[in-house]
């Protein structure tokens, strides 16, 4: 069992977590909230035929981008790969296999995923080609889709701050998916741009409760140019 | 057809733009779509207090920060540095589309392949072609009390992008309330599509020729320059 008062570890021991053919749950918006260290680190440890799920494929240089750009991933589960046009390239060449849902249903099929539920019931994209092979459940007359939950065996999470215990403090906009995929995990690893002693942080400025998290690694920082700075 | 004719200092993407931000209301929760919608907030008078929510977690989104004062973590859904309202807040997805399909949103400005006649909307796919994903378009889109549609009259083949029917897969369906384009201002009704104004120097005989969805008239059209 980790010991809940010291999951601080290194970026290699946080790394024997991964592997190929792995499910994969990454937070981060637009590569906002993407773990660059851990991912840096899947990408140096060789690890392919990942099955991605995360909002978008970021870009093609940046965040999770990277390992569509790099061939990582054998299929993604996201809401939007429009930035980076590797993923639809490898989409059209087949190489590629990708799942849309839509934003705020893959949310909350993340959060279903993490917070032990079995499914939802929602009426998004009822009409469209986003209702195919899902289950309709009528309830009080009301048709809704039945959605799934969604976890992996491993969930990266970039905070800006954690305490040894895995209370987790996000960084403005870069909260996103983070505290959703922090929950979802099999094993939630967190990359920390601070990582402080358990008692450092004010518990109501805290976002996600440690008790959601098994490893944290300190940040070595963002490690590419974000697109609008060209 | 005219497209083209005026030479302005005013874009049409400005003067679309410019006639969309009429229907803001004080106090109103908007969220804008990229490209058009984007600079609807620039027209939008002091004296109207409105907060701008971003799908990946914000609410009480300000104008772009000045360069070399970007927080890189700190975003629009675009993925461009903004700043930050008066009054604003932080929140994870799930609560952003939470507000989405809760009702929460007065209005929702967003851009379009196509739009059909009884508010059909088309704006995530080209099949075989070009497949971004749909992002949270079909909560927007569903879900905003008001959804705004601004977008160019013609696609960039000539062809109308107010359809009888959309020939592209949905965003969402019944959904437009309100049509702007650089020709006319179309309001969707339960019982068709009506011409509200057309856009200065366009007449209602070139926005009819323009246009593939039939069009209504209940009394006088107007003209917005």
């Amino acid at each position: 069992m980790t010991n809940r008062f010291e999951k601080v570890v290194s970026l290699s021991e946080a790394l024997t977590h991964f592997h190929d053919g792995m499910t994969l749950l990454a937070g981060g918006f637009g590569g906002v909230g993407n773990p660059p260290t851990l991912i840096q680190g899947i990408l140096d440890r060789g690890v392919r035929d990942l099955t991605l799920i995360s909002n978008d494929t970021a870009f093609p240089h940046i965040g999770i981008g990277k390992l569509v750009t790099e061939k990582r991933v054998k299929k993604v589960i996201a809401s939007h790969i429009g930035s980076n046009p590797n993923a639809g390239a490898q989409m059209t060449a087949g190489d590629l296999e990708v799942e849309f849902c839509p934003q705020g249903i893959l949310a909350e099929r993340v959060r279903a995923g993490g917070v032990g539920l079995g499914g939802i019931l929602s009426d998004v994209g009822i009409g469209t080609i986003a209702e195919k092979g899902k289950q309709k459940v009528v309830l009080d007359g009301k048709e809704y889709l039945l959605e799934t939950p969604l976890t992996a065996e491993v969930a990266i999470v970039h905070a800006k701050k954690a305490d040894r215990f895995g209370n987790l403090v996000f960084d403005t906009s870069a909260r996103n998916f983070n505290p959703l995929v922090a929950m979802a995990g099999d094993i939630t690893i967190v990359e920390a741009d601070e990582i402080v002693e358990v008692g450092m942080i004010d518990p109501e400025e805290i976002v996600t409760p440690g008790v959601f998290v098994n490893f944290i690694v300190q940040s070595e920082g963002v490690n590419w140019q974000w697109a609008w700075e060209k | 057809m005219g497209m083209g004719e005026v030479k302005e200092t005013e874009s049409y993407r400005e003067r679309i733009a410019r006639r969309a931000a009429l229907e803001v209301e004080d106090g109103m929760i908007i969220n804008l779509g990229i490209g058009i919608p984007t600079l609807v907030a620039d027209f939008i008078p002091a004296d109207k207090r409105v907060m701008f929510h971003a799908e990946n977690g914000i609410l009480g989104t300000g104008p772009s920060p000045a360069k070399g004062e970007e927080n890189a973590m700190l975003c629009n859904a675009g993925g461009f540095p903004v700043t930050l309202a008066t009054g604003a807040s932080f929140f994870d997805s799930a609560t952003a589309f939470a507000i989405i399909r809760r009702g929460l949103l007065d209005m929702t400005i967003l851009g379009v392949l196509e739009v059909s006649q009884n508010g059909d909307i088309a704006n995530w796919i080209v099949p075989g072609k070009r497949v971004p994903g749909m992002g949270g378009a079909m909560e927007l889109a569903q879900k905003a009390k008001k959804v705004m549609v601004v977008t160019t009259h013609l696609d960039k083949n000539g062809r109308s992008k107010i359809v009888r029917e959309c020939s592209l897969p949905l965003t969402a369906t019944k959904a437009a309330d309100l049509i702007i384009t650089d020709m006319a201002v179309m309001e969707v009704m339960p019982d068709g599509l009506y011409l509200r104004e057309v856009m200065y120097p366009y007449s209602v005989a070139d926005v009819i020729g323009a246009t593939e969805a039939e069009l209504k008239m209940d009394g006088e059209v107007g003209v917005f320059r």
